[in-house]
């Protein structure tokens, strides 16, 4: 069954795995082309199309020049809010999570099981939920419209997957370890940063890319909270991709879907197996 | 075995000490802890409660009873929507489910290019909504599209048209969606392919089970824990779907592919009808409920079950 | 002075009490084990020892001092783990110093402190290394020096050799008594396996279900062992117990083992005087399997004929160093150890020496031993 020998029913499964990878991949092949090509070009053919004329150009444009909605900068402003948005809420919503999550699964305290098991329910709860509640709270503290409105919703938000990922990691190091430490003279925090953080790197990597991904991905938030020039680039991608008169464009758009998806689709390549065990983690809640 | 953090909680003389001396430690521990605790509890609480104002422009007291609910459950934004719901939660959840376990069982015969394929089969999941929505807009539009395609290459009879027709646009959210998450539902049955005791397969062996035998009655039965999990978490998806469907038909055409999420979004800042929003939001909360809590309550059992044995 | 007082301790968990009013004083210098069988209570004994969970009530005093409210850096205490705790991320030399560094020592010495123990350890060439780049038997090593460095008042073991393969368990387990006897330090020692107990403890604390059972010297608790729980702990094999009953006629106390049957078993006392209260009643007989020897064995120190007895062979276990016999004696089963060379037939009758000056009656209902 699992030998490599070649029989035809496993010239059938290379077949098919094929057709399912040559799926797959498609819509990226078809946009990377298409990023390549001239508007006019495809506005005569179709999307799908190989570059007559190697449009580079595009991507210039898209980076700087392209309008959306009613200013002429490209997506780089919005690229930058993104990377404004996720950088900072990544770290704070890890930290927190990492430190949350040593003392649930490590020291024991008065209340932990209930305190953590609420914060975990959050992975469960619509954000529709969650929307007029943090309008109101982002008005009464002078964040909506802000940058810094939705890093503080990302992190506190992030903490129920952090506070997950990092205890449950935790939970498998063997509480001899603090109980040395403390007879050592060790405290809450030494122990943290002597002891614990030196075992962190997968769990931190992992959770670090978990965060970066989501909230570079997110939408909702992006185009509830804000408007215009503070908008993160899913945000704006939508704002972009409406059709302004009768102007073709997809070549261009193109070039920005491609630089926006890009630094999340550089983590997954760089980082693929630490991504999957972020998938699996956070599935079996 | 209980590691005693709070040595200062009995009374002494050097409690109150003790208690300055650990302060930032509670303070890193609870704040956040108790920030995320505070915002879920006290936020759904908020949410149920504007859902039963007639609150529209801005948030107001008083009491209408089940008057939103009512008027939600009865527009044709909502049926339509739920109707959707149920369409495109059944099909997307099947399909990908197949999917993914097709393609688990193929890169579980060891293949060659096995983490070539995995690398492709799960990169979707790495792209957002929006720029999966956006990308299969174009796609699946006929005017520019695999039909325009189909045409420019002499196959003028070829028809592809579900982005623009009412009774299937539903369906090219049901790709899209596929194509995105599928190899989620791949990564974690390979995951418990690979985990099945070989042991276990050998003995299949020498009772005799072939290739189909094997994984039919023997490998695949262990599997169904991570079905009913890959089940859940892609039904949870489907729920609160929003970005997808607004990158890729924004509910169109009309209002044939409006789905619950969408309806919440409009009524809460499009109309300012916060009541009626917070309603549908809530009704969203019961769907996902209703999924949620048979799926907690199987999974209490198996692990009492698990304990005891 | 006592180097460790524990006085009316007691341990609740939820509506679980592990410990039970525990009494124990440990002289300075001691080596004290803590044996049980798992879920006796001797961990959670020694954690609140250790400061790393607290007594429902009553006191721990260390070297005069109580240390209720006391936590765990400030007992004067080190401790060795199971899993030895060796902190991953650090090397030899950092997870010996650590403590230390903790408790604010200058550099130099921490240096001189770290040079002495691993001189007295032998790991003076593993200083460098990271745990997971040590075998079993060097971390152990490893975990000792962490304690050692400190010089505490009290060392605290929890079964640091349970981890180990049986042959490195042995010679850790010499180690450790070599090194108590060099430096007279104070140890309690958590263990589940008796040999442990019997080969390094000066005394033995037998524990089960949160109650000391016994604390005495080793001789002692192997000899004269205060209930059936501690006769069929200590030991291996553990002591024969059967029921039998006692009776006397004008020579003095008579235990019947299978009274009434064809093949009974009389057994005359001498000593007993104790048992006297019992004569026409029950009792549980118990006799050590060493005491039941091939028939012309001679018992050291015996006065005399040796008690003789015919009794069926069910089964042989030869180990090597010995014959393991399963034989019954009035119809109830018993192990004798025999000589190696020797092996009866199962099956068929052989005729057993019986050492009886070493036999113990408990008393069936209390399960207390009477003499």
């Amino acid at each position: 069954m699992r030998d490599r020998s070649f029989t035809p029913s496993r010239a059938l499964i290379y077949l098919i795995v094929t057709l399912f990878a040559a799926a797959y991949l498609a819509p990226l092949v078809v946009v990377v082309l298409n990023s390549l090509r001239t508007n006019e070009e495809i506005a005569q053919s179709s999307m799908i199309g190989w570059p007559q004329n190697w449009a580079f150009g595009n991507y210039a444009m898209a980076w700087s020049g392209f309008c959306v909605a009613e200013t002429c900068a490209g997506i780089r402003p919005y690229m930058l809010n993104s990377a404004l948005i996720t950088i900072p809420a990544t770290i704070f919503s890890t930290l927190l999570g990492a430190v949350a999550g040593y003392a649930v699964s490590l020291w024991r305290f008065r209340g932990d099981n209930w305190i953590y098991g609420i914060v975990t329910l959050g992975l469960f709860l619509p954000q529709q939920m969650r929307l007029l509640p943090w309008t109101i709270v982002l008005r009464d503290i002078g964040l909506i419209n802000t940058l810094s409105g939705l890093v503080l919703i990302h992190t506190i938000q992030g903490l129920s997957f952090t506070v997950l990922f990092c205890r449950n990691y935790y939970v498998a190091i063997p509480h001899e370890l603090i109980r040395a430490a403390r007879i050592d003279g060790a405290g809450f925090f030494r122990i943290f940063w002597r002891i614990i953080l030196p075992l962190s790197a997968p769990i931190l990597i992992v959770t670090v890319i978990w965060q970066f991904t989501h909230i570079w991905n997110e939408f909702l938030y992006g185009v509830t909270f804000t408007t215009g020039q503070q908008q993160p680039v899913t945000a704006a991608l939508i704002a972009l991709s409406t059709p302004v008169a009768d102007i073709p464009k997809q070549g261009v758009q193109s070039a920005a879907v491609i630089i926006a998806a890009l630094p999340t689709l550089l983590i997954y390549l760089f980082g693929g197996r630490y991504f999957v065990r972020g998938l699996t983690a956070g599935a079996v809640k | 075995m209980t590691d005693v953090a709070s040595t200062a909680t009995r009374p002494g003389r050097s409690a109150t000490s003790e208690m300055v001396r650990r302060l930032p430690e509670f303070l890193v521990i609870w704040v956040p802890l108790l920030l995320s605790a505070a915002h879920l509890i006290s936020f759904s609480i908020w949410t149920i409660w504007i859902s039963f104002t007639p609150s529209t422009l801005i948030p107001v007291t008083g009491w209408v009873g089940l008057r939103n609910y009512n008027s939600v459950l009865a527009s044709r934004n909502w049926q339509i929507a739920f109707d959707n719901l149920l369409l495109f939660g059944i099909a997307f959840v099947l399909l990908s489910l197949t999917t993914g376990l097709l393609l688990a069982i193929l890169l579980d015969q060891r293949i060659r290019g096995e983490n070539v394929l995995r690398t492709i089969f799960l990169y979707p999941l790495a792209v957002s909504f929006v720029v999966t929505g956006t990308v299969w807009s174009w796609l699946l539009n006929p005017g520019i599209g695999i039909e325009k395609l189909a045409h420019d290459l002499g196959w003028t009879s070829f028809h592809f048209d579900w982005l623009v027709n009412r009774d299937m646009a539903i369906w090219t959210i049901v790709i899209a969606a596929i194509w995105q998450s599928s190899g989620f539902a791949m990564a974690l049955f390979l995951a418990g392919l690979r985990s099945v005791d070989s042991d276990i397969i050998k003995a299949a062996q020498i009772d005799g089970a072939g290739p189909v035998r094997t994984y039919w009655r023997v490998i695949l039965p262990t599997l169904w824990p991570i079905t009913v999990t890959v089940i859940v978490v892609q039904l949870q998806f489907a729920i609160s779907a929003f970005d997808l469907v607004r990158a890729l038909t924004n509910g169109g055409p009309g209002i044939a592919t409006q789905l619950p999420a969408l309806v919440v979004y409009d009524l809460m800042f499009q109309r300012s009808q916060l009541g009626r929003g917070a309603a549908a939001a809530v009704l969203m909360l019961l769907i996902l409920l209703a999924v949620l809590l048979p799926y907690a309550a199987w999974r209490y059992v198996r692990q009492r079950r698990a304990a005891h044995a | 002075m006592a180097a460790l007082s524990i006085r009316a301790l007691s341990k609740r968990y939820a509506n679980l009490e592990v410990l039970k009013g525990i009494d124990l004083d440990i002289e300075s210098g001691e080596f004290t084990v803590l044996v049980g069988p798992s879920g006796c209570g001797k961990s959670t004994l020694l954690n609140i020892v250790a400061g790393l969970d607290r007594a429902s009530d009553g006191t721990i005093e260390i070297g005069g001092r109580i240390v209720n409210d006391v936590p765990p850096k400030d007992r004067d205490i080190a401790m060795v783990f199971q899993s030895y705790a060796l902190y991953p991320s650090m090397t030899v030399r950092q997870n010996i110093t650590f403590g230390m560094e903790c408790r604010g020592v200058a550099k130099a010495e921490q240096e001189k402190a770290l040079a002495n123990v691993a001189r007295l350890l032998q790991i003076e060439p593993l200083l460098g290394r990271k745990p997971s780049q040590l075998s079993g038997g060097q971390r152990q090593r490893v975990a000792m020096g962490r304690a050692l460095v400190r010089d505490p008042l009290l060392f605290l073991f929890d079964e640091p050799l349970s981890n180990l393969d049986a042959k490195l368990r042995v010679e850790m387990r010499m180690e450790i008594k070599r090194l108590h006897q060099r430096i007279g330090a104070t140890i309690v020692y958590v263990t589940h396996d008796q040999i442990e107990a019997m080969t390094m403890a000066t005394r033995i604390a037998v524990m089960h279900r949160g109650v000391v059972q016994q604390f005495a010297d080793p001789d002692t608790v192997y000899r004269y062992p205060a209930n059936l729980f501690v006769a069929r702990f200590m030991g291996s094999p553990p002591m024969n117990t059967m029921p039998a009953r006692l009776e006397a006629d004008s020579n003095g106390p008579v235990v019947v083992i299978g009274s009434g049957r064809p093949d009974e078993v009389r057994l005359r006392l001498q000593g007993y005087d104790a048992a006297a209260s019992y004569v026409g009643r029950d009792v549980v007989l118990g006799i050590r399997p060493e005491c039941i020897a091939e028939g012309d064995r001679v018992f050291s120190g015996a006065v005399g004929p040796p008690v003789m007895v015919t009794a069926p062979v069910e089964l042989v276990e030869p180990t090597g160093a010995e014959t393991i016999v399963l034989l019954r004696l009035g119809g109830e089963p018993a192990q004798a150890r025999i000589s190696p060379d020797i092996r009866p037939t199962p099956g068929t009758t052989a005729s057993f020496a019986l050492d009886i000056r070493r036999i113990c009656l408990f008393d069936p209902e209390t399960e207390r031993l009477i003499a």
